[in-house]
């Protein structure tokens, strides 16, 4: 049942496979926005960890799971839109610097305002462990959540093809990530096309945040910080500016990453990031456009 | 009874004057051109009343409604639709899709089939290849796609961009032969173009615009009077 050369058994891979599917479901959230506002939006891992607290509160109050991930999606979405209309709306005619650097300021004043909240070491969000009971599939021991997280994965990409192929707003988010200027002289509302991508990412980003805290249950100030870096690089190493090969960049990377921490002793877990920056270092320099896009094409960022 | 009516229009990016006091009306059932040399300020022109370009004086009225300071989408879903410079077609979206795009800015609830159905009678190339993707079309297909796009929105006045640029004579008239079936429908056309003469000939009025100003109006029967055109060219 083992890999012998790499010394990596089937639960390592399916465990990566699921990391790769949540990481792939963030870079996607990412991707969403720097499609319509060509803005990376630095805050993200923030959102996941507020549903994170969102799902560890209502643990803590003892309500049924379903009331926790309701709030989960509630605070996230909420928090979503209030960035939007506080932070990107207002600065939207600003150079790209300026809208990034606003982003460092949202991921550092909701992590501080963790902080102050509920403190360094954190809560715990406990309602959804027994997912992490495995079960034996053909003889092989997976944990539920390996398995929730890769079909929820594919049905929230699914989902998201589908509204993004066959529905109006659909149609216009992609007009809009390709030449926005262009679309709004069509009649494309620019704030309707920004918000539903801003919130289509928001839910994302709470889907992410039950999954993660599934896997790691204390949650802290810094919950999904690491993850969100790694993202990053997953969605420059794919291809920034579409999604599939954003989906693809954050999905490998989320495999590599579950690959190298089953495969490296447990005292060296600590230096995944840098074989992992590493690696897209090496990938940027032979591909500067990304691993999965086609040609040279490097858009306008 | 004019539709679109510029007042005095200035339009400035950074320190350069690109529009200097412009003022002209365009009525339904009229093409308008404007025509000048590069750097004349027209592209400029149709970027302000589209609200992309800053207006810094005057106005632009739709039906008497002031549009500066208006969004683009709005001025858009107020009735004027542009054909932009280049197309600006986009390329990896289908040509059916591209349409699809055009509806955004339409008012009415006709139905989409009797607005594609109208701008294929115009444009049989466009319905041919309708499943393709619009980046595989040819230059003139694209131009004709362009303003396909512009007209199923069901826009009161229609803005084009040098629509004859890059494009063999035989597409130019067809081209051509479209802008003139547009006019008979009652839309008010506003064509900026490069292709001086055939402007001239086409178009009820010819502005020619030199450093942001207007300065000669020409009528059809001026068409033929190659001096003139030089003359207000260089002058």
């Amino acid at each position: 049942m083992t890999l012998a050369l790499l010394n990596i058994d089937y639960q390592t891979l399916a465990d990566a496979t699921a990391l790769g599917a949540i990481y792939a479901l963030m870079a996607v959230g990412i991707g969403l926005v720097f499609g319509v506002l060509r803005l990376v939006n630095f805050a993200y891992g923030q959102l996941v960890m507020a549903g994170a607290f969102a799902l560890a509160l209502a643990s803590q109050w003892g309500w049924p799971v379903w009331a926790g991930i309701v709030l989960c999606f509630a605070a996230v979405l909420v928090l979503s839109a209030l960035m939007d209309r506080l932070v990107f709306r207002p600065l939207r005619g600003h150079s790209p610097a300026v809208m990034l650097v606003a982003t460092f300021a949202v991921a550092f004043l909701l992590q501080s305002i963790a902080l102050l909240w509920f403190g360094a070491l954190g809560k715990i969000a406990t309602s959804l462990a027994s997912l992490n009971r495995p079960v034996a599939i053909g003889g092989v021991e997976i944990r539920k959540i390996t398995i929730v997280a890769v079909v929820v994965g594919v049905l929230c990409l699914a989902a998201l093809t589908l509204l993004l192929e066959r529905t109006t707003i659909g149609l216009h988010m992609r007009a809009s990530s390709l030449d926005f200027q262009t679309a709004r002289m069509l009649g494309v509302r620019a704030n309707r096309v920004i918000g539903v991508a801003v919130l289509l990412s928001g839910a994302l980003a709470a889907v992410v945040a039950v999954m993660l805290t599934v896997q790691n249950p204390l949650v802290t100030p810094d919950f999904a910080l690491r993850d969100t870096i790694i993202v990053l690089a997953g969605v420059v190493l794919g291809g920034m500016n579409r999604l599939i090969p954003a989906t693809l960049g954050g999905f490998s990377i989320g495999f590599a990453t579950g690959l190298l921490g089953g495969a490296l002793p447990t005292n060296q877990s600590q230096y995944i990031p840098s074989f992992v920056f590493g690696a897209v270092i090496l990938v940027l320099l032979v591909r500067p456009g990304g691993l999965f896009t086609r040609g040279q094409a490097v858009e306008r960022v | 009874m004019s539709l679109l009516s510029l007042e005095s229009l200035e339009v400035r990016y950074g320190g350069v004057r690109a529009v200097r006091g412009v003022s002209f009306d365009v009525a339904s059932g009229e093409i308008v051109a404007l025509i000048g040399a590069n750097g004349a300020g027209k592209s400029s022109t149709l970027h302000a009343i589209m609200g992309v370009a800053p207006i810094v004086g005057g106005d632009v009225r739709l039906a008497g409604a002031s549009l500066r300071g208006r969004r683009p989408e709005d001025i858009a879903r107020s009735g004027i639709a542009l054909v932009p410079e280049g197309r600006r077609i986009f390329a990896e979206l289908t040509v059916e899709e591209n349409l699809r795009l055009g509806f955004a800015a339409r008012r009415s609830r006709a139905s989409a089939d009797a607005l594609l159905r109208s701008v294929y009678a115009l444009f049989p190339v466009v319905e041919e290849f309708r499943g393709r993707s619009a980046g595989a079309l040819s230059g003139g297909q694209q131009q004709q796609l362009a303003i396909a796009r512009a007209l199923v929105a069901e826009p009161d006045v229609l803005l084009l961009d040098e629509p004859s640029l890059g494009l063999a004579p035989t597409v130019v008239d067809v081209v051509f032969d479209a802008l003139a079936a547009i006019r008979d429908r009652g839309l008010a056309v506003l064509l900026v173009e490069q292709r001086a003469q055939r402007a001239v000939a086409l178009a009820d009025r010819a502005h020619v615009l030199a450093n942001g100003e207007l300065r000669l109006t020409l009528g059809p029967e001026s068409a033929a009077d190659t001096d003139t055109l030089v003359a207000a060219y260089f002058s």
